[in-house]
């Protein structure tokens, strides 16, 4: 809160020591915060067996209580990279969808005159609170009367509806952005309506589509609920659920190790994907929250 | 001609919109509609899963319900103390953040990885963490002495909550964070230097200038935050299934069980009907404080 404090000001000098100090300190508490619980399984992974079961916990392992042992484990029990293939499937199919019927609508929303149009908007501003919860019966109906069950699109439907709310927010906060002037340039030069938003409007769309599209695609790759309930085939699963069922042959054996190895594998895909697109993550996110 | 162009403009308008409001319709407006209708019948495997009307049966079953008071209670005690901690957190990191500091891109980075991950993935990294016997939490505790030994927190309905919370916390005040910073970031820095010209300390500018002009992104944030801890599932589903005694159970768990595990269609379908409304509740209550918010932000620079 200090930054703009004045040097002129007399307990400025004063004001500037503590925060030489308070604000490192918090820097780094927050570093903490956010990466302590990922980097611990992220040890435990790499972890012997005998090096997690031992007491006091290692933080400090010796080279021979590391091994890939974890990973080859996980491998053995399940199909791991099928799972992380159908999350990557479901995820981008659903992305694509959510894109290709999201973005005309938030351009409509954002440039036409519709009637209706403020009604339309608040149902897309309420349905984004929407916990799955209370959707999952009523999609069950649909998956059973379609017999979707086991079906990638019991899954890709439902993601692109749940990320539609967020495109439809996000692009329309950009279109609103985006100088008009091309568009009525275009409309004088005699394009219709369609090509001038295919030729026009969608090259200049495409950074904010790129920002739309990584929210989705990770809102996706988390879900966990549609997952659990319209796939119960092994080979079918995605990562959330997957990840979740990873018992042991008995309540008494957990496997902690694989468990470790598979938590790393499935988030790797989304720190790939905050450490390239942070910039993009958080102008979607708050364009998406805010401009709605 | 001006109406030919309007006529025009109005059906590519409908042509535009009309997939997504179809898709919308199907999978968010049907289940709801669904779920009011089914919560009048019957349907459970006692009827072989026919339904029978049953009027507000499902609804008077659910007020002597003792099991869903107290999956109320507990998403309640959830929601609040979930969205207040990381009310108060995501504010002290939307703080850090918004100061100028070498490698603030990366801390930033690393600020938001929480929310990017996969919500049941972590609730596994947080089932370890708190582990009674091999726990990292525990170890910390017995090597700065404070236990003597290891504590069962996902065995005690109460530590469990406290567990789960910890975890809900973790996994989404960065979400907060990234809201409020955002609104930091629109905040004048001039204001803050009249502030510091009228001899303010650094707590009165926070209170005087920051919180006022904050308003609308903190009720923003809280309207998410509220909505979604209220139907939270998959982090309590993985780190305690709602135990140990329905310690952790909240409404969500219950539905889900109700449905997948006690094959009751039409309670759960109340259950979705009564849930539903609560937070319709919830959320229009706190868009009347956005409202207000924004018309006194609007008001006071």
């Amino acid at each position: 809160m200090t930054t703009t404090v004045p040097e002129s000001q007399p307990r400025s000098a004063h004001q500037h020591g503590v925060r030489r100090i308070v604000l490192p300190v918090a820097v780094v508490l927050t570093v903490l915060f956010c990466l302590a619980p990922i980097l611990w399984q992220l040890l435990t992974s790499f972890k012997t067996d005998a090096a997690i079961a031992e007491i006091p916990n290692v933080y400090f392992p010796r080279p021979d209580q590391l091994t890939l042992d974890q990973y080859q484990k996980l491998f053995e029990r399940r199909p791991f990279f099928n799972y992380i293939f159908n999350s990557f499937l479901v995820s981008l199919a659903s992305t694509v969808l959510a894109l290709g019927i999201g973005a005309p609508a938030a351009y409509a929303l954002a440039r036409l005159k519709l009637q209706g149009e403020r009604i339309m908007l608040a149902a897309v501003l309420i349905v984004t609170l929407f916990p799955p919860i209370l959707l999952f019966l009523g999609l069950l109906d649909i998956v059973r009367y379609f017999n979707l069950g086991n079906n990638y699109l019991s899954l890709i439907i439902p993601y692109t509806a749940i990320n539609l709310p967020l495109t439809i927010l996000v692009m329309r906060s950009f279109f609103q952005q985006l100088p008009k002037d091309l568009e009525d340039a275009a409309r004088v030069d005699g394009y219709s309506t369609p090509r001038m938003l295919l030729d026009i409007v969608l090259p200049m769309t495409i950074p904010a589509l790129a920002t739309t599209g990584i929210l989705t695609f990770i809102s996706a790759w988390n879900e966990f609920i549609f997952a659990l309930t319209f796939i119960t085939r092994e080979d079918l699963k995605t990562v959330p659920v997957a990840g979740a069922q990873l018992g042991g042959a008995s309540p008494f054996e957990i496997p902690f190790g694989p468990i470790a190895a598979a938590t790393v594998l499935g988030t790797i895909p989304l720190v790939l994907l905050v450490l390239f697109f942070q910039r993009r993550i958080v102008q979607g996110l708050t364009s998406g929250a805010v401009k709605g | 001609m001006v109406d030919y162009v309007r006529a025009q403009e109005r059906r590519t308008g409908w042509f535009l919109t009309i997939p997504a409001l179809l898709v919308l319709a199907l999978v968010f407006a049907y289940p709801i509609l669904r779920a009011f209708w089914q919560s009048f019948f019957t349907i459970n495997l006692g009827n072989q899963l026919t339904p029978a009307f049953n009027g507000l049966g499902n609804y008077i079953r659910m007020a002597q319900d003792g099991r869903f008071w107290n999956t109320l209670w507990n998403t309640t005690i959830f929601t609040v103390a979930t969205v207040s901690l990381e009310l108060v957190l995501g504010m002290g990191i939307a703080l850090v953040l918004n100061q100028s500091f070498k490698g603030r891109g990366i801390v930033r980075t690393i600020a938001i990885l929480p929310w990017a991950l996969p919500t049941a993935l972590i609730a596994l990294a947080w089932t370890w963490i708190f582990n009674d016997q091999y726990g990292v939490v525990n170890d910390l505790l017995l090597r700065l002495g404070l236990i003597s030994t290891g504590i069962n927190w996902l065995g005690d309905p109460t530590l469990a909550m406290i567990s789960v919370i910890i975890a809900d916390v973790w996994k989404t005040t960065p979400f907060i964070s990234i809201l409020l910073l955002a609104g930091l970031q629109s905040i004048p820095g001039d204001l803050y230097e009249a502030q510091a010209i009228d001899g303010a300390s650094p707590w009165q500018s926070f209170r005087q200038v920051t919180l006022p002009l904050l308003l609308p992104q903190i009720v923003i944030a809280l309207l998410f935050r509220l909505a979604q801890a209220f139907g939270i599932f998959d982090l309590i589903s993985v780190m305690t299934g709602g135990g140990p005694g329905g310690g952790t159970e909240t409404v969500s768990l219950y539905i889900y069980s109700t449905v997948m595990r006690y094959l009751d269609f039409g309670y759960g379908a109340a259950l979705v009907v009564v849930t539903f409304l609560l937070l319709v509740l919830v959320v229009a209550i706190a868009t009347f404080f956005l409202n207000r918010s924004r018309k006194r932000a609007s008001g006071a620079v």
